[in-house]
This record gives structure tokens, C-alpha cells and sequence, in this order.
């Protein structure tokens, strides 16, 4: 187990570092630190001493890979690849436009981004399952038939119109919940219900219905025709012997979606004005400060391969049959 | 004997189709009734009604199921799930499948124990190992706590008959219960439930495909076909003068030991359920049928311990016997085909923090064959032992790691392996896979040609359509799919996809263990009709000694990777001298010594190839075994020039 | 008037998509293998309904991609000039619905303005809301509108319904005629649902969709049906210019998707070993980068080539078209992975099957086992994964466009609607028109979608039927 876990983070290494130079090509090379001077700087006729001292000031003012003027160690590392991409992997992000630390807006709005995040995760979880085993159970029925129909109908509604609605009618019209906003520690529980049951419901068409052909898949096996030969009950074969198969693969798919949970509270946290990395993301788009979006962009690499990793732990969890070595 | 079971006139449909279509039998307390079938005729429909476990779409139309007098259709569910498991258990095909996975199997026996005797913790505990125990399963406080996966075949069918045996029922359906197993373990588990029959009284309803299992297990014998009982009796007279033409048609397509004839076939195919039937059932595919039998469905008639449905019973003329015609042994020159020396195929096992190599898995160990032209030689051996791992390491489809090839005197290399492919092919077990389904008939038997430049093009088109009447299939079968055909008719395709390049030698995997009894024998006899025609030399991988004593000149045998035994098929099989040949043997079911004693039984299972035992890999489950056998691998002893044994205990020539 | 041809790269790679899709129909028709699940399809009621609209829908972003500059009336004849902007033979057929402009924010079929302005009323100058421009101009006072408003919809009502009785009446014939039974023996076979496909279901929404149809065309006549935007352009007509932007985005992306995980998906799971390795590398590291956050970056980057090359676009049109491929192009780099991932799974599946061992016995080069064993056999899955992914694409487009990376903000779409309208909630009274029509179209064509999509998976994916 340990073995494996240390394996899989050297594999770990090469995937970042294949990360981080797709994003110093994609800001450095093919858009040149002179086109992102001009682009924020605005005008079309800006002077060559402005786009200067803006490479200066965000340290954009070195060469790509090789700096031929200093020597030993330093034409290495004296380099906007170094200086930019490479500090990424001690988690150093530098400073984003606005002047501030990046790092430290990460680790101040990790708070809030969780506090939406982790009860969406698994309410969101309980929601869909406790939904899906419904529709199994009454399978072959009109109910099951209803329950599929309004899981496709709730699939094809834009997760916008979600958020809309839930601020429009529970916030704006009925008053019950305030309509954005966020506060530290224990108040900031009204701020949070809103945002967590909009993104719930946005999740449950497709999260129910999936769960729904997981278990029918699992019903359709051979142990469940032993168990009920056994003269188990319906019930007892669906959330001993059924559930417990089919958690395999939710939870195996649940974990690994983690950390793109992060991309859904880009949305949320932006129309709710939570402040969490969410939001502060897309504020980064929208001003195109390219140091924040690279601090992210690695920061949610680095997420996903520590999901692929807990995915597989957590296999050999719920799995017997997986060992890790 | 008192009744326990008593169905009467059940039909149960699955959507349009009845499958199951007015079947009555009894079975008493303590006495074990076998329903026997080929596949699709409906008895293990049969056996999931009186469970009332039918799979979705599926359902009951009419009938009784009486257990102890109790109509168990008219019971609400509720009380049917008492039954169940309670007073009528059953077990499975596939162990594997039919466990749960992720539970270990202590727990799994635990449910039913609380279910119906409401047993808990330590009560439930020690009955669960009592159970255990009454199966024969070794250790059984510490299997308590194995998930199924961790467990071998046999093992895990013992653990299903234990949960079976959880609510002690009165009676046990067993569907198939050893189809899945090799034959040592098959007989291994008939002996367990043969013992606990006794032992409990139970009643039992063995359903099965094969005669072998019914000769040595059943009292009485029922034969379905097409959703219909077609025949009863007591097992002494069933086999000793099967009535029903289908019955009589199914022993005479089996192969026997002795026996060089062509076997019998059944023409035509098991009719579709959904359509309407006029007449008796069987009547198109029956040598004896008259217009009688086309217009009108007949009744039960009594013969003394049996009772058939057939117009003519009575009138039939004795079951003849086929003539044993002996093979002409040495017409053929022995000019070896094909020679194997030294033969390995290693794959390597990885572990750790690097994955480093830490071990092989010695699928093929050191494996020496040698095929004459125009012969059979027949390679058996249980599933795992490495048997397929040879065929294809032969065609380079796996990349041997060891030893020497030579076809007709020359060494096979990787860089002339075109030499090779036109020279050997190969035929694989099912044949459902075995063909690509988006591909028509005629372009899977042009492929190889077209890609070893076999002929000129123009006349491939010729060539495949000779093809298909050589292996008797109809001229348009080339453009149509493979969907269209039966599995028997599919094997055909894939006989004449090999035969395409003409090769002087066909690796034929397990070509029949797919299909049913009448079918085999078509494909069998088609195998033997085109080496008697085309001189084409055979290497038949199987597990099934009955077809190999029908088609093999010479027979290899082989356990974990290693032949241990290989002479004439004929020396070998009547008179095996290795202890692992002699098991095998032994625990083929045979229809004609039904009256055979215990026979010795092999104890355990196979070991893993990857751990194998020290000394002879046979040891820990040979009766023999002594200090010798711990300590060193046997060398190969010559019995007489043609036969050759690897057992200390076997005295050399 | 004259007018100049204009194709745009996705007017080009749409009707290369349709000729590509009309080659495969013909592939199709002619193997029966490959005509069975799709016959399974046609007989699917709920898959054949969704079908319908989808054609609508797919037939009016086609009219839409049809684009041309018209001829400015007083260029010369030897050297014409043309207009800058870009039509589409849709706007053609439209007709005065794009020109038709109010001064800002209307109401569905109102005939005032939803802003208060200075207007004279007998010689008096009040605060108060203005009559519209084109919106119930006809209509002498505000009276007049609802009575105006029933009749305009009992003319459509009655129109659709006419309409189709005289199409079901001409198809009745020609079947009847076709199958040599009688008209009303036919009909008879529809009524009970003998025909062997959904002709009830069918029948019924192409009807619905007539009657809808020609509702509209009464109304649109004289009102704004969704009203106006904040510039007074008409809601209707934008949601309708909308439809190709989505169709675009839902299928051109496909188009890029397809080759990169067909072939590295079918690579990695035939080869194994080291292209196995470098594949899986590959889509581990364009799996890792959040989705959002890399075609956010992508985009920024096209949005820069675009503002530094601007002689390469004669029109805004043009530059808009541009981005918009951009954007099909960037999320089809980015969303090949799954597709990749199923078909390497599938393909190491296949790889071990008999069949692809006989071929290899025969010693068949690896092209050609790849292309008539692995290929044909997993084709079911790139397909149910292209109609899966569709309506996906489209809902994606909304939130990107949202974010601020998707088209261009100078573009019809419903996500460039969402976000002008998401601001306008505030407002009292509420405007939520332009929501709800971008709802209703969005709505509509990804309901449809998800249901074509259940019905194609069905038939395609043995084990799902199983399950139903």
C-alpha cells in the first residue's frame, strides 16, 4: 500500500511537469510576454517603454528558458520558465496583478470554497443514491419511468438557470435566504444553504440517473438471484447486496470527481459571491491576470492526480478484491 | 416414498415464448430426480418457477408447484421468501457469479442461517462451520472469513451448497451445479451432494446436460425438450432402453470409450418457443416420424418404469448399437509434422516500488510434442494447466520464452513466420467470439488468404465457396453475418476460415466444449471426415476424455505446465500409469458404468502456476506420494517406446 | 440586388459535417447489420419525436449558415461594393423581424416601451411609457391588443391545423397508395398503431410543431413574441439566430473529437506497451488541467491572434466565425480524453477476443485488423457518445460564455443572452423575457437531444436494452 502510494506520486512528477510546460507554451510562447503587456495595458499604441516596465514589474523582463548573460546555475534558473513555472512545485505562485500573494488568497479562500463544496459533495451523494435506489426499486413501473423522464428533463436545464431561479424565487421573491453574500464561522450558514441546494438539484438529473443504470446493472447479476433464493427480502437485497456492489463504482467515480467540483463552484461561487477560489478564478479570466489562472491551473492538476490517487485507495477500500501494491 | 414435490402441467412464458409449456413430474423425499436437456429446452426455466425467481418478463400461466402438499404459486410473496431458502434451496452454475463478491462468504451462510433458523453470532458462527464442514471444505473457521474471489472453483461451490443447506431444506434444486468445474472437482462436489442426500433425506432435482452426471447422481430422469418433458423413467431403465427417439438420438451422439464409428446426429435445430406447435415437438428432426406425429401432440404412454410421449414408443426398433470400427492405427507413415522441444512460456509477475520482476508465471514449462502428419494428438489437462498457453504459443499468438519450433523438419523462426501461418491454424472454443460479428461469412474466410497471398485473387471467390460446402454449410451462408447461424453452424465458419490457407496442421481449442451433445457430434465427426479427406494433422486441446478416446491417435497430459504423461491414446486412457492420469479417468462420468463403485478421488485443488510445489507438482494431491516426490520433479520414464510417464512410482521399461 | 456569396469556415465545415453525415446514412442503408439498430431507433416513439424537433431545429441552422453580403445600391457594376454585414438566407426568409428595432426593453407582445420617456400626449409633454415602433403599431389604443392577440392566435391555431390535415391527407394517400390497401384501411392502421413505426407520435408533434409555427408567424407579425432586448432588438429573432451557434458548437466539436480519440483511444488499447504509456500520459495531463481553466486560457490566446491580425478578417462576421471555430476546436482538444478512455477499455477488451487472434494466426497487418475487427466493433460507442455528448456541449457553451471565454460577445447565442439578461433581474418590475426564451430554445433542443440520444443508446448498447 505504501509502496504503491509512493509509486504512484513519483508518477505524479511527470504529469505536473507535462502540466506546467502545456501552460508556460500555452502563456509564454505562443502569446509572447509583449502581446500580454499590450493586452492589458489596452490601447493598441502603447510604447515600447510602457510594455518595458510592465514585463519588469511582474518579472515577465527575463528570457524563456536560457539566460545566456548570467552564468553557472543562473542561466537556468534566472529564466521566466524557472522564475514562473518551475517554483510552482515548492507551491511559490508569486504575486498576482492586484499585487497580493497568491498563495495567500489560496489558503484564505480554500475556507469558503469548501464550505459549499464539501456539503454539495455529500448531500449531493446521499441525494442522488437515495433518488436512484427509489427508481430501481420500483423498477419496471410507471414510477420508475416518471423518475427517469424527470431526470432527463432536470439533465436539460443549463445549470445558469438553476442558479437564477433558486436566487430569483428563494432569495428575491420569497425572501428566505439572503440572495449572495458570505460570512466567517457560524453565519455564514444562511449564505451557504442556498448556493448548496441550487448546485444539489443541478445534480441530481444526470447523478441519479447514472446511479440508477449502475444498479441496474448490479441487479441484473447472478449473486442477486442467489440472495434472493436465500429468501432475502426485496430490500434486503437491494441495500445489502445491490447497494454495496454498486457503491463500488459511485464512490470510485465520486472521488475522482472531487476536485472537478471545483470547476462547478466556478459558476456557483461567482453568482453567489462567495469568496472562494472559484470566484477568485474567474475574476482572474475576466481581468486576465495569467498569474493567478497559472497558479490555478497547476493547483488543480495537482488536485486531480492527489483524486486519481485516493480513487484508487479508496477501490481497495470498498473492493476486496483490489490490492494495492 | 412420500412425495415432496409434485408439479403439474407448469407453463411459464417469457414474453412471447413459452418456455416452459405443461411440464408434471414428483420428486419423493431423499430421492434425487434429474432433468435433463440440451440448452434452451427450458429446464432451468423449470427449476426458477418452482422458485418463482423468473428473470424480468417472465411469468407463470399455469400449473401447481406442490411442496408437501403446499401450493407454493399461491402463496403471497411473503410467504414464498420463507420457502425459499427455508424449505426449498438451490444452487447455481457459476459459483463465481453466483456469490456475492464483496461479502465474505461466513457472512453471506450467516443471512440464510438468520433468515431461518434466526441463529446470531456465536450460534450462527458454529453452525456456519458445522456446515462447512459437512461439505468438505478444509480449515473452515478461517474460509468463514474469505471472500469468494480468494477461493478456488470447488471451494466456492461447496460454500454455495453450504448456504444452500443454511435453512435445511427439504428439498435442493441444483441447476448445473458442475458445469462450470473441471472433472476431478466435478466429482469432488457430486460426492458431497450425493453424501448429504443421504445423510438429510433431501429431496433433489439435478439439472443437467450431461448423461455422464445423471448416470452416476439421478434415481429417475425426466428429458426435456423444447419447453416439454418428452421422457420419464427410473435411471436403470432410461439407460438401459431409452424411449423417446430424442433420448435414444442423445446417447447415440456421445462418444464412448471403444468406439471408432462416426456418431450419430440430429439433423435440424431445437425449434423457436414463440411459434405455435402442431404435432409432437420433435417430429420434424425424427428418422421415425409419420403424419401422425405431424398433426397430433402425444400422450403419456407407460412402459413398465418409464413413460414417454411419442406416437411410435413400442414400435421403434431396438436402440442398435453403433459398431466399435477400429481406427486403421498404423496406415500412416509416421513422419512427425510438427516437433516442440523444450517449450516455455514465462510471464513475468511485478512488484514493488520499480515493478520490478519478482517472479514468472510458468504458464508453459518445458514442454516437448511431436505430431506426425495426418494424426491427432490430443493435449488434456484441467482449465490453468497451460494447454491453450501451448496451442498459441505455437502460432507465435503468444511469444514463446523458450524452446524450439519445427514444421516439417524446419525451424520456426519470428522472421518466417508466414511459413508457419500457412502451414498451421487454429480453431478456438467459442464460437460466438471467435467470429468478428460486422464481418460477412465470405470476407472472415477470405481474410487469411488474402493476407498470406494464398491463390490468385480471382479465384478466391471459388475457393471460399468450396470452403463452405466442404464444412456442409448452404451456399448463401457467404454473404450473409454471423448472427444468422446456430453455434454449431458458427464453428463450421471457423473450421473453414482455418482451413482456408490449406494448413497441414489445425490447433483445434476445445472446439466442442461450447455446444450441446448433438452438436459436438457433428463438428466431431466433420473434424474427422476432413483428416481422412485432406490428411490434415490435429492438435486437440481438451478437457474431455470421451472426445478424445473418438478423435486422438495420441494423447499428451498435462498439469501445471508440465506434460506428465503422453503415449497412444487407446494405452493412455485404458491404461493410465500416472497417478494425476488415473484421477482423470476415473472421474469422467460414464453412462456405461453406471453401476461403477466409488472410484479414488483426487483430493484439493490445482496449485497455482506462479507458486508451483516443490519436487513433483502432482505430490500434495497424489494418493502415492512419498519422500521421493517431495524432493525432486520425475524424470520421464518410457513405459514402452510410444508411452512415456513422469512418476517416480512408475517403473521405467 | 446582387449579392456576394460568403462561406465561413463553419458554413464550410457544417456541410462537410452534412455531406459526411449523408455519406454514412448511404453506408448505412446498405448493410443490414448496421441498419438493425437504427431500424430499432424508428421504432421508438419518444427517439423519433425528439427526432422531429431536432430537424427543425437542425434545418434552421442550416438556413442560417447559408451567408451573403448584399450589393450596395449605388456601387458601380464594374467594381461593386458590397454591405459589411453578413446575412444568411434565414434572415432572407425572416424578413423584417431583424430590422424591426424598438429603443430598448419591450415586453412579449406589448405595444409600449417598458422605459418611461418624454412623449406627447394632445399638445401635453408627460413622463410616460412610449408606444412602440413596430411592436401592435397597427392597433389605434391599447384596447385593442387583447382581442387583436386571440384572433391572431385563432387564425395560427386554425392555419397549423389545416395545414397538417392536408399533409396527413396527401401522406395517407401516398401510403395507402405505396402499400396498395385502401386510405381508410391505412388510416385504420394508424389509428391502432399497426404500422410498424410511430406514425401516432409522429403525426401528433408534427402537428403541435405546425400549429406552434404558425402561431408564431401570426404573432411575430405585428408584436415582439419574446419582446425586446435591451437595445430593442427583437428576442424571438435572436433566440431563433442563436440555434446555428449551438448546432455549431454541438457537432464542429464532435468533428474535433472524433479523430483524437479514435486514434489514440484505439492506439492505446491495440499497442499497449509504450504508445499505451505515452497516450495515457498525454490525456492524464489534459485530463488534470480543469477544464474551464484551459479553454480559458486557449481562448484568451486566440482572442489575442485575432486583435493582432486584424487584416486576416474582412468582416465582423468573419471574426466572430473565427472565434466561435476556435472555441469548437479548443473544447474538442479538451473533451477527446473520455471518448479516448472508453475505446482504449473496449479495444483491450477486443484485442483478446478469438476473432482478433485468428486474424493475427493469418498474420493481418495491424492496420487492417484495426480497421475491419477493432473499428466496426466499437463504432456503436463513438456514436452514442457523439449524440451523448451534444446536448453537453451546448449547456457548455451558456457557462462559458458566462465566464466570459466562450463566443464572441458580438454573437447570437443563448449563452450571450443569459449573461445580458442575468443582470437585468434586479430591475422592478423584472425582465425576464430574454431568460425565458433563451430557457424555452435551449431547453427544447437539449430535451430533444437527451431523448434521440436515450433512444440511439438503447438500440445501439445491447446491454441497456437488457435493462429496460
Amino acid at each position: 500500500m505504501l509502496s504503491y502510494v509512493l509509486r504512484r506520486l513519483l508518477y505524479a512528477f511527470p504529469i505536473l511537469i507535462g502540466v506546467n510546460l502545456l501552460t508556460f507554451a500555452l502563456f509564454f510562447v505562443v502569446n509572447t510576454p509583449d502581446d500580454m503587456a499590450r493586452l492589458q495595458l489596452g490601447a493598441k499604441h502603447v510604447t515600447a517603454e510602457a510594455i518595458e516596465r510592465w514585463k519588469a514589474e511582474h518579472g515577465y523582463d527575463k528570457p524563456l528558458l536560457l539566460n545566456e548573460t548570467e552564468t553557472g546555475v543562473q542561466t537556468l534558473t534566472n529564466t521566466i520558465f524557472f522564475q514562473h513555472s518551475a517554483a510552482m512545485f515548492a507551491f511559490r505562485f508569486g504575486k498576482g496583478d492586484d499585487g497580493r500573494d497568491i498563495g495567500n488568497e489560496i489558503r484564505t479562500r480554500m475556507g469558503p470554497s469548501l464550505a459549499i463544496a464539501l456539503p454539495v459533495f455529500v448531500i449531493g451523494l446521499l441525494v442522488n443514491i437515495t433518488f436512484a435506489l427509489l427508481m430501481v426499486f420500483f423498477r419496471s413501473t410507471y414510477l420508475d419511468l416518471g423518475g427517469v423522464v424527470l431526470c432527463v428533463m432536470l439533465m436539460s436545464i443549463s445549470g445558469l438557470f438553476y442558479i437564477i431561479a433558486g436566487q430569483y424565487f428563494v432569495a428575491k421573491l420569497w425572501n428566505l435566504l439572503p440572495i449572495s453574500g458570505f460570512a466567517d464561522g457560524a453565519d455564514a450558514l444562511p449564505f451557504v444553504l442556498l448556493p448548496v441546494l441550487v448546485s444539489v438539484v443541478a445534480g441530481i438529473g444526470s447523478g441519479a440517473r447514472w446511479y440508477r443504470t449502475i444498479f441496474l446493472e448490479e441487479i441484473g447479476k447472478d449473486y442477486v438471484r442467489t440472495a434472493r433464493a436465500k429468501g432475502l427480502s426485496e430490500v434486503r437485497v437491494l441495500f445489502r447486496h445491490v447497494l454495496k456492489n454498486g457503491m463500488i463504482p459511485i464512490l470510485t467515480g465520486a472521488v475522482v470527481v472531487l476536485p472537478l467540483l471545483f470547476m462547478g463552484s466556478l459558476i456557483t461561487e461567482s453568482f453567489f459571491g462567495i469568496p472562494g477560489l472559484g470566484s477568485y478564478t474567474i475574476d482572474a479570466i475576466q481581468a486576465q491576470d495569467f498569474a493567478v489562472v497559472r497558479a490555478m491551473v497547476f493547483l488543480g492538476s495537482f488536485l486531480y492526480i492527489v483524486g486519481l490517487i485516493l480513487t484508487d485507495i479508496s477501490y481497495s477500500w470498498v473492493d476486496p478484491r483490489v490490492r494495492l501494491r | 416414498m412420500k412425495t415432496l414435490l409434485d408439479v403439474r402441467g407448469l407453463v411459464t412464458a417469457i414474453g412471447g415464448a413459452r418456455v416452459v409449456d405443461g411440464v408434471s413430474f414428483q420428486v419423493a423425499a431423499g430421492e434425487t430426480y434429474a432433468l435433463l436437456g440440451e440448452s434452451g429446452c427450458g429446464k432451468s426455466m423449470t427449476a426458477l418457477s418452482l422458485m418463482r425467481l423468473l428473470p424480468d418478463g417472465g411469468r407463470i400461466d399455469a400449473g401447481t408447484v406442490e411442496l408437501d402438499g403446499e401450493n407454493l404459486l399461491a402463496l403471497p410473496e411473503r410467504a414464498m421468501r420463507t420457502v425459499r431458502g427455508g424449505r426449498m434451496a438451490m444452487i447455481f452454475q457459476e459459483p463465481m457469479l453466483a456469490l456475492n463478491p464483496v461479502i465474505k462468504v461466513g457472512e453471506q451462510i450467516g443471512e440464510a442461517l438468520a433468515l431461518h433458523r434466526n441463529l446470531a453470532g456465536e450460534a450462527a458462527h458454529d453452525t456456519a462451520r458445522a456446515l462447512l464442514d459437512a461439505v468438505g471444505v478444509p480449515d473452515p473457521a478461517r474460509r468463514l472469513d474469505a471472500y469468494p474471489f480468494e477461493l478456488s472453483g470447488g471451494l466456492r461451490q461447496r460454500m454455495m451448497i453450504a448456504m444452500a443447506l443454511a435453512g435445511q431444506p427439504r428439498l435442493l434444486i441444483a441447476d448445473e451445479p458442475t458445469t462450470a468445474l473441471d472433472v476431478t472437482i466435478q466429482a469432488q462436489v457430486l460426492e458431497v451432494l450425493r453424501a448429504l442426500r443421504r445423510e438429510r433425506q433431501m429431496g433433489m432435482l439435478l439439472i443437467t446436460h450431461d448423461l455422464g452426471v445423471v448416470a452416476r447422481n439421478a434415481d429417475r430422469v425426466g428429458v426435456m425438450y423444447a419447453g416439454e418433458l418428452l421422457e420419464e423413467g427410473t435411471r436403470e431403465a432410461f439407460f438401459a432402453a431409452p424411449q423417446h427417439p430424442y433420448s435414444r438420438m442423445l446417447f447415440a451422439a456421445l462418444p464412448r470409450p471403444g468406439d471408432g464409428g462416426r456418431l450419430a446426429t440430429i439433423p435440424g435445430q431445437v425449434p423457436r418457443l414463440d411459434a405455435a406447435f402442431t404435432g409432437c415437438r420433435f417430429a420434424p428432426r425424427c428418422p421415425y416420424a409419420v403424419a401422425r406425429c405431424r398433426a397430433e401432440s402425444p400422450g403419456w404412454q407407460t412402459f413398465g418404469a418409464q413413460r414417454v410421449r411419442c406416437h411410435r414408443a413400442g414400435e421403434l426398433p431396438a436402440a442398435e448399437m453403433r459398431a466399435p470400427g477400429e481406427r486403421p492405427a498404423a496406415a500412416l507413415p509416421a513422419a512427425p509434422l510438427l516437433q516442440v522441444d523444450g517449450l516455455k512460456v514465462h510471464f513475468p509477475i511485478r512488484r514493488g516500488l520499480l515493478q520490478r520482476t519478482v517472479g514468472h508465471l510458468r504458464a508453459v514449462d518445458d514442454v516437448s510434442l511431436v505430431i506426425e502428419a495426418g494424426r491427432t494428438l490430443a493435449l488434456v489437462g484441467e482449465s490453468g494447466c497451460g494447454k491453450t498457453t501451448v496451442g498459441k504459443a505455437l502460432l507465435h499468438l503468444v511469444e514463446p520464452s523458450a524452446g524450439r519450433i519445427a514444421l516439417a523438419g524446419e525451424t520456426v523462426t519470428a522472421a518466417r513466420l508466414d511459413r508457419l501461418r500457412r502451414q498451421a491454424q487454429m480453431v478456438f472454443q467459442d464460437p460466438f467470439s471467435s467470429l468478428n460479428p460486422r464481418m460477412r461469412v465470405v470476407d472472415i474466410l477470405l481474410e487469411g488468404m488474402e493476407a498470406l497471398h494464398v491463390g490468385e485473387a480471382a479465384q478466391r471467390g471459388a475457393a471460399a465457396a468450396r470452403l463452405l460446402q466442404q464444412v456442409g454449410l448452404p451456399d448463401d451462408a457467404g454473404e450473409r453475418y454471423p448472427h444468422a447461424f446456430s453455434g454449431g453452424q458458427r464453428q463450421r465458419i471457423a473450421i473453414a476460415r482455418a482451413l482456408a490457407v490449406s494448413p497441414q496442421l489445425v490447433i483445434c481449442d476445445e472446439p466442442t466444449s461450447a455446444l450441446d451433445v448433438s452438436v459436438q457430434a457433428q463438428i466431431l465427426n466433420l473434424l474427422k471426415d476432413l483428416q481422412d479427406e485432406l490428411g490434415i494433422a490435429y492438435l486437440f486441446i481438451t478437457h474431455n476424455l470421451a472426445v478424445v478416446e473418438y478423435l486422438a491417435h495420441r494423447v499428451a497430459v498435462m498439469y501445471l505446465g508440465r506434460i506428465v504423461e503422453s503415449g497412444p491414446a487407446t494405452e493412455v486412457l485404458r491404461g493410465p500409469r500416472h497417478p494425476y492420469t488415473q484421477a482423470l479417468v476415473a472421474a469422467v462420468p460414464r453412462i456405461d458404468a453406471a453401476a461403477a463403485a466409488a472410484t479414488p478421488q483426487l483430493a484439493g485443488d490445482q496449485p497455482s502456476p506462479i507458486n508451483p510445489p516443490t519436487g513433483c507438482h502432482f505430490h500434495p494431491r497424489c494418493p502415492q506420494a512419498d519422500a521421493r516426490c517431495r524432493e525432486s520433479y520425475p524424470d520421464a520414464r518410457q513405459t514402452n517406446a510410444a508411452h512415456w510417464v513422469r512418476c517416480h512410482m512408475v517403473a521405467g521399461e | 440586388m446582387s449579392v456576394q456569396a460568403v462561406v465561413l469556415w463553419t458554413d464550410a465545415l457544417i456541410f462537410l459535417l452534412l455531406a459526411a453525415g449523408a455519406g454514412l446514412v448511404w453506408t448505412i442503408r446498405r448493410k443490414e447489420h448496421l441498419r438493425a439498430p437504427w431500424a430499432a431507433v424508428a421504432q421508438r416513439p419518444m427517439a423519433m419525436a425528439a427526432a422531429l424537433v431536432l430537424a427543425v431545429f437542425v434545418a434552421i441552422g442550416l438556413l442560417d449558415s447559408l451567408h451573403y453580403r448584399e450589393r450596395l445600391p449605388d456601387s458601380p457594376a464594374d467594381a461593386p461594393q458590397y454591405a459589411v454585414e453578413v446575412l444568411s438566407v434565414f434572415d432572407a426568409l425572416m424578413g423584417d423581424l431583424r430590422t424591426q428595432k424598438e429603443k430598448t426593453y419591450s415586453a412579449p407582445l406589448a405595444m409600449q416601451l417598458y422605459a418611461k420617456e418624454f412623449v406627447e400626449h394632445d399638445g401635453v409633454t408627460v413622463r410616460d411609457y412610449p408606444r412602440l415602433v413596430h411592436g401592435g403599431a397597427h392597433l389605434a389604443d391599447a384596447a385593442a391588443r387583447q382581442p387583436d392577440i386571440a384572433r391572431r392566435v385563432a387564425v395560427g391555431l386554425a392555419q397549423g391545423l389545416a395545414a397538417s390535415l392536408v399533409a396527413f391527407a396527401v401522406l395517407a394517400v401516398w401510403r395507402a397508395r405505396r402499400a396498395g390497401v385502401a386510405a381508410s384501411a391505412w388510416l385504420a392502421d394508424w389509428r391502432a398503431g399497426r404500422l410498424g413505426w410511430p406514425a401516432r407520435t409522429l403525426a401528433g408533434m408534427a402537428t403541435l410543431l405546425a400549429v406552434l409555427g404558425a402561431v408564431l408567424v401570426q404573432l411575430a407579425d405585428a408584436y415582439h413574441v419574446f419582446g425586446t432586448d435591451k437595445v430593442g432588438q427583437d428576442v424571438l429573432y435572436i433566440g431563433l439566430k442563436s440555434i446555428r451557434t449551438g448546432l455549431v458548437i454541438g457537432t464542429l466539436t464532435t468533428l474535433v473529437t472524433l479523430p483524437l480519440a479514435i486514434g489514440l483511444g484505439i492506439a492505446a488499447g491495440y499497442f499497449r506497451g509504450w504508445v499505451d504509456d505515452v497516450i495515457q500520459y498525454v490525456y492524464t495531463v489534459l485530463n488534470s488541467i480543469p477544464g474551464v481553466l484551459l479553454i480559458a486560457a486557449a481562448v484568451l490566446i486566440v482572442q489575442v491572434y485575432i486583435e493582432s491580425n486584424p487584416e486576416r478578417f474582412d468582416t465582423a462576421a468573419a471574426r466572430a466565425d473565427i472565434r466561435l471555430l476556435a472555441l469548437c476546436v479548443i473544447m474538442g482538444v479538451t473533451s477527446w480524453t473520455g471518448l479516448a478512455r472508453l475505446l482504449r477499455g473496449e479495444t483491450l477488451k477486443l484485442r483478446t477476443l478469438d476473432y482478433v487472434e485468428a486474424a493475427r494466426a493469418f498474420g493481418v497487418t495491424h492496420t487492417r485488423i484495426l480497421g475491419r475487427h477493432i473499428f466496426p466493433n466499437v463504432f456503436h460507442l463513438v456514436l452514442i457518445a457523439i449524440v451523448l455528448d451534444f446536448s453537453g456541449l451546448v449547456l457548455a457553451e451558456a457557462v462559458l460564455s458566462y465566464v466570459g471565454v466562450g463566443v464572441d460577445p458580438t454573437m447570437y447565442s443563448w449563452g450571450n443572452m443569459i449573461n445580458g439578461a442575468r443582470l437585468e433581474l434586479a430591475r422592478e418590475p423584472v425582465v425576464w423575457w430574454q431568460l425565458g426564451a433563451a430557457f424555452a430554445f435551449m431547453f427544447t433542443l437539449v430535451l430533444a437531444a437527451n431523448l434521440f440520444a436515450d433512444g440511439v443508446r438503447d438500440a445501439f448498447d445491447p446491454r441497456m436494452e437488457r435493462r429496460r
